[in-house]
């Protein structure tokens, strides 16, 4: 997608009728995000064992910190045991996992797929890379710190971290969940312009509507 | 006929089974095939958390009415097709609202929720919910052919379209039951239900490594846990129908939970014998060897 895509334009049809299409008012929806807040604590503390104990993960792997994420599901690991299952849509999934250094061009897809998941979301992020910068820490075109483009629910450090570590970082954002401060969706929503202003600094070539639903 | 509205009661409790017999039935049996494969596996709970977890998504996205009503249609597709059918026989509380004509009915409830999904899944937009629905329409159709062809030998059989004379006609010890006295037909049945239940070689559907999960694609939060729910029910109603029609139905609930889940077993056990099939052998194989059957059932009866 260009920007010239998102342009307001006039399109003949098959049937030859002539019609205006305006892609950002026709394909997305212009409203931002507003916290949706628990009503109800002693249904929400049920509510979120559920959450914690089925984590569904979103199957994107960004940097080089996706090949560990495999051996999860092989018999060694096993993450299924946790209720850690894939899914191959942002639709359906809860837990986004940042696998390493993201350059600016994959960035936008990260922010892309993260819109379109449902709150509550949360957000792992994997390596030294997603913390600093680690390794890339100079490079031309990878951001150094990921808190800073979207809200992270906890980090997972190491360079890169074996699968154990991983399971590690599910226990711990399970104990997030649980204690209510798996709340990343709602942060997000509550400091969206922080957040766009920081995205668009980063990316030049803001070629989409401000929020993907 | 005298409506009584106690049935309602005894429907709902009947429906509640089921949806349990389903829930754990999936859990157990991903349960296993995570042991046979060397893992640990889902614990056998886990379907209840996820749909759970599913119910309890705080926002959900809408691509139109038909969205909407996709799910609501799949769902009403599996309770309808399970509310009209006799569940346990000779039991008060278990006959649903089953009547002389059911078989026709259910016949009718099966294409139903998939028909909805398709226009539901239609609407969202995404070119794999697309491919998904057109996939799935086609296999279903082809896939009908031999199932109505070895309903119809039965139904010429017992010259009835009730399920309960159907079971009735088949008390009385296993030499009774359709699978003895009419074996062509039940082949013809068997293979022809492989084509619904998502499983390989015939998930041409829902394709997970080609088209990931085809039409729920774009289906999320409470949309994802209806159709959740109709996957728990509506394997389980098939089931049950087939069960009664070819395996002598059941009189109490253990041996109708255990016939069920032997026969929930035979696509299983196909499915992680065989690979995938293209769409197109796929409906080529229920057109070929499977209305072959079902035309000779019909033929000798």
């Amino acid at each position: 997608m260009s920007n010239d895509d998102l342009k307001k334009r006039t399109v003949t049809g098959p049937d030859g009728v002539q019609f205006e299409v305006d892609p950002m008012k026709d394909y997305f929806c212009t409203e931002t995000p507003h916290p949706e807040n628990p009503s109800n604590k002693v249904v929400e503390k049920f509510l979120n064992w559920a959450r914690s104990e089925s984590i569904w993960i979103l199957g994107y792997g960004t940097g080089c910190g996706a090949i560990e994420m495999r051996p999860l599901m092989t018999p060694r690991f096993d993450a299924y045991r946790f209720g850690i299952q894939w899914r191959p849509t942002p639709r359906q999934s809860n837990l986004l996992m940042v696998s390493g250094y993201l350059s600016v061009k994959t960035l936008k897809r990260v922010i892309r797929s993260y819109e379109q998941m449902q709150n509550p979301k949360y957000i792992l992020a994997l390596g030294s890379c997603t913390i600093n910068g680690g390794m890339y820490w100079d490079s031309y075109n990878t951001i150094n710190r990921l808190d800073q483009y979207l809200p992270v629910d906890a980090y997972i450090a190491g360079c890169m971290p074996r699968p154990e570590s991983l399971i590690a970082g599910f226990n711990e954002l399970k104990k997030l969940i649980k204690d209510g401060k798996g709340e990343g969706a709602n942060k997000y929503a509550e400091n969206f312009d922080w957040y766009k202003q920081n995205q668009k600094k980063i990316i030049k070539d803001w070629d989409m509507p401000d929020y993907n639903w | 006929m005298k409506f009584e509205w106690i049935k309602i009661l005894y429907a709902i409790w009947s429906l509640s089974i089921i949806l349990n017999v389903g829930l754990v039935t999936q859990g157990v049996v991903r349960k296993i095939g995570a042991r046979l494969g060397r893992r640990h596996g889902i614990r056998w709970y886990q379907p209840y958390i996820d749909l759970i977890k599913n119910y309890s998504i705080r926002s959900s996205v809408s691509h139109g009415i038909m969205f909407y009503l996709g799910p609501v249609f799949r769902l009403s597709g599996g309770i309808g097709m399970y509310l009209f059918m006799p569940v346990i026989f000779g039991s008060i509380y278990f006959q649903n609202f089953s009547f002389s004509g059911d078989l026709v009915l259910i016949l009718y409830f099966m294409f139903f929720g998939t028909l909805g999904m398709a226009l539901g899944a239609g609407e969202s937009g995404h070119p794999y919910s697309a491919i998904g629905v057109s996939r799935g329409l086609a296999q279903m159709t082809a896939a009908e052919v031999p199932l109505v062809l070895s309903i119809i030998a039965i139904a010429a059989q017992y010259q009835s379209l009730s399920i309960t004379e159907i079971i009735a006609a088949q008390q009385g010890g296993i030499m009774n039951w359709t699978l003895m006295t009419n074996p062509i037909a039940t082949a013809a049945g068997l293979l022809a239900i492989l084509g619904s239940m998502m499983r390989s070689p015939f998930d041409v559907v829902i394709a997970p490594q080609e088209i990931p999960i085809g039409p729920p694609t774009e289906y999320h939060s409470t949309f994802l846990a209806l159709l959740q729910t109709n996957r728990s029910i509506f394997p389980m109603a098939k089931t049950v129908l087939f069960v009664n029609l070819f395996f002598g139905g059941a009189t109490n609930w253990p041996l109708m939970i255990l016939k069920v889940f032997l026969l929930y077993m035979w696509p299983v056990f196909i499915g992680v014998a065989f690979p995938r099939f293209r769409v197109d052998q796929s409906i080529r194989w229920f057109l070929g060897i499977p209305t072959a059957i079902g035309i000779i059932a019909i033929l000798i009866v």
